[in-house]
């Protein structure tokens, strides 16, 4: 894994050099991977985020403690529309310059209002929000707003779109996300390293392992500790049994949405099959407690015998219904053209996972930045889909489960082989900051965390759902309203992990 | 095709709780007490509290207390690191009977009271829920989950679990559920949705908390954010603990609430 790389702080408060560098960067290819605010004694520490092939790279800045403005980024870096106006939410500082300044996680007046700081020890003990501070969007004749939400149709997590529709077409969707809102960032804060593992597998629970994975390998570079090998393929598993259920699951909901009912049942079962493998190898359906700073609890409980039998079962299955999916045209009609992404825009916001890679751009955690024992499998990267449309994401989510069938192969024969020893590397952190990533089923995740006198100070997850579900408002040209449910469910993001 | 590829595995769905199911009695449930008077408590009792990471273990004290060991499922996240360190005093709970009709219900060992107040809320339940015997419909509500609660009632509309045989079924308006599932923690801005449903839906109505976050807020409390709990914003009958309670844990509940379980 490589080093982190800080590019020095920028003198205090010289917030539009600091926006020079990140654009800059950007240009020269590096992915703006996020941005946030940390209350700290000297101000307000604006970090930002880029990801290229040596690492995450951190460029950061210090806000006078007596700031309530900066120069926004947004205007500069359309990626940073969403990062920007949950600095708002959090600090109550005002992003000068930014198109649509309004509260996004948390609904409170402008003027007066508590927040929670995260960085800043204490802080409110309770923030109800006010939808009232948000503004209804309608423009134009004959226009009117559908509410879909929070309290949706089926069991879904909640959020809100509103859709301003003349009647069938959709020129505008806004979306509400603050209802779930759990306040985790500061939660983590004055937690021991261990109760924050626990609390990064619950931010988003659908991707309980790539959290965990970024989670620890964060303090695993601070610690400098190598993880033993038979760990880094335990996790490797997890991750890829992780990848399995989630996109099991976008097929599950594509098929529903298509009404196709034995296709919904088929997956539905499958998606069974892999959290019942999982619950065998660990005990828990979704791998909690498997991933522990330096290494993994324990070896699973399945032989690798048994789970390369289990797996090569269920690569037959799938396959033979992923295949038969892809031939029905009834259900590919409504999947072709239907919510596109053009490629121009997944690279200039740096769509992570399946959504960029659907849109022909790729910046693949397990193969740009590897890390644990991606390094030495062999990983197969498909080539991207260039088509940007909820098809080519469905086909993107096909490949990477052959990719993740293949990977689970290979991990499961390298197991045998592995020469018992200790599966923890000794990673005691009192004091540090440090950032890691890991490719989770929806994208890529970072932690960005602190740690002093061994607690955390900062914790800040961000999770490939939040960096791209803002594209959802791009991803209606032509759609109407019955596309809704397949443009959603092509996504694949957990609000949990937007919202936090 | 599809027809024909539906029939290629036969009944794949479980007859469980009608007979046994080999997976439904494996499943983990929450932590549990072995051993409520161990030799060292004394010494170690406060040490034995500085296990669980929300505060689930203590010891029974004051006039009723008896000095043993008391661990609340309720806020049981099922990280297992009392389990690990101690497993001649604790342990996991096996099996999809999780869920308790009151939340003091959940601490384990049980208290004295539970065995009379259980009959007592079962009676009630009972006579609120004698109605709907074969004819069930839920309404979920996410109230701050992390998601995980979401896919674990989902599955039950699987072919493996098929809730629809046992005539439970989903639906989407308020107005014909009999039964609220409730997810998450009672995130703030979920607190008013979450009432509103709630009044929508016609009596006899029955809120079950569905998970640990639901149960106590869990991990994600306290929090500027959420309310510990869903129990602060509706009347809750049903308590079920796990981080998440698994499929066949949430059909046990949903049995239970309705008179249902054996």
């Amino acid at each position: 894994m490589s080093s982190d790389v800080m590019m020095g702080a920028r003198p205090s408060g010289d917030v539009t050099a600091l926006w020079d560098d990140v654009v800059a960067a950007v240009a020269e290819g590096h992915r703006f991977a996020g941005l946030f605010g940390t209350a700290r004694p000297e101000g307000l520490v604006l970090t930002a985020h880029l990801a290229g092939a040596e690492g995450v790279t951190v460029a950061e800045t210090v806000l006078p403690v007596t700031a309530t403005s900066y120069p926004a980024l947004t205007r500069r870096l359309g990626a940073a529309f969403w990062y920007e106006r949950e600095i708002a939410d959090m600090f109550g500082v005002i992003p000068q310059g930014h198109p649509r300044p309004e509260p996004l996680l948390l609904p409170q007046p402008a003027e007066g209002a508590l927040r929670p700081r995260p960085g800043e020890p204490g802080g409110p003990v309770a923030i109800e929000p006010d939808p009232r501070a948000l503004p209804l969007h309608v423009v134009g004749p004959g226009l009117f707003t559908i509410p879909h939400g929070p309290v949706r149709s089926g069991v879904m997590e909640s959020i809100e779109y509103l859709v301003e529709t003349p009647g069938e077409d959709i020129p505008h969707l806004n979306m509400r996300v603050f209802y779930k809102h759990r306040g985790l960032e500061k939660r983590f804060e004055g937690m021991t390293a261990g109760d924050g593992l626990l609390l990064a597998e619950r931010v988003e629970g659908t991707a309980t392992v790539a959290h965990a994975l970024a989670y620890c390998h964060a303090l695993e570079r601070i610690a400098a500790a190598d993880v033993p090998w038979a760990a880094a393929l335990v996790r490797v598993l997890h991750a890829e049994l992780e990848r399995l259920a989630c996109h099991l699951d976008v097929a599950v909901r594509l098929a529903d949405a298509a009404g196709l009912a034995v296709a919904t049942a088929r997956f539905g079962r499958h998606k069974e099959t892999v959290l019942r493998l999982v619950s065998r190898a660990c005990g828990s359906r979704f791998g909690r407690g498997v991933v522990v700073p330096g290494g993994v609890s324990r070896l699973p409980l399945v032989s690798p015998a048994d789970l390369l039998s289990d797996i090569g079962r269920l690569e037959g299955a799938v396959t033979a219904d992923a295949t038969a999916l892809m031939g029905t045209a009834s259900f590919l009609d409504r999947l072709r053209r239907t919510g596109p992404l053009s490629p121009e825009r997944a690279r200039e916001h740096g769509a992570l996972g399946p959504v960029g890679k659907a849109s022909g751009y790729s910046d693949d955690a397990r193969d740009v930045r590897p890390y644990d024992a991606y390094p030495t499998l062999v990983l197969q990267q498909p080539a991207p889909w260039p088509a940007g449309d909820a098809l080519d994401r469905l086909r993107v989510r096909w490949d990477e489960v052959s990719q993740s069938f293949h990977l689970l192969r290979q991990v499961a024969g390298e197991l045998a082989q592995a020469p018992a020893g200790p599966l923890r590397a000794g990673c005691d952190v009192a004091d540090g900051r440090s950032v890691g990533w890991a490719e989770a089923p929806q994208g890529e995740v970072l932690y960005d965390l602190r740690l002093e006198g061994g607690r955390l100070t900062r914790c800040r997850p961000r999770s490939a759902s939040f960096h791209n579900l803002v594209l959802m408002h791009e991803l209606f040209a032509g759609d109407i309203l019955t596309d809704f449910p397949f443009i959603e469910a092509s996504l694949g993001l957990s609000m949990a992990g937007v919202t936090r | 095709m599809w027809a024909l590829r539906g029939l290629r595995d036969g009944v794949v769905t479980t007859r469980w709780p009608a007979r046994p199911d080999p997976y439904a009695a494996a499943v983990r449930g929450p932590a549990t007490v072995l051993d409520a008077y161990p030799a060292d408590a004394g010494a170690d009792g406060e040490g034995l509290g500085a296990l669980c990471p929300t505060g689930a273990i203590s010891r029974a004290e004051g006039p009723a207390g008896d000095g043993g060991i008391r661990l609340d499922q309720g806020k049981c996240v099922q990280c297992g690191r009392c389990v690990a360190s101690r497993p001649d005093v604790f342990g996991w709970s096996e099996g999809s009977a999780a869920a308790a009709l009151w939340r003091p219900g959940l601490v384990v060992p049980e208290v004295a009271e539970t065995p009379e107040r259980l009959a007592e809320l079962r009676d009630g339940l009972r006579a609120k829920t004698a109605a709907l015997r074969r004819s069930v419909h839920l309404r979920h509500v996410d109230a701050g989950s992390d998601g995980t609660e979401e896919w674990e009632i989902l599955a039950l509309l699987n072919p493996v679990y098929d809730m629809h045989r046992l005539g439970i079924f989903l639906t989407a308006s308020p107005r014909h559920a009999d039964i609220l599932l409730v997810t998450g923690a009672g995130a703030r801005g979920m607190a008013e949705p979450l009432r509103l449903t709630y009044d929508a839906m016609p009596a006899p109505k029955i809120v079950i908390a569905v998970g640990t976050d639901a149960v106590s807020g869990g991990l994600t409390s306290p929090s500027y954010a959420t309310s510990g709990g869903i129990g602060a914003i509706v009347p809750v009958d049903v308590w079920l603990p796990g981080s998440p309670p698994a499929p066949f844990s949430i059909l046990h509940a949903l049995l239970l609430a309705i008179g249902r379980m054996p």
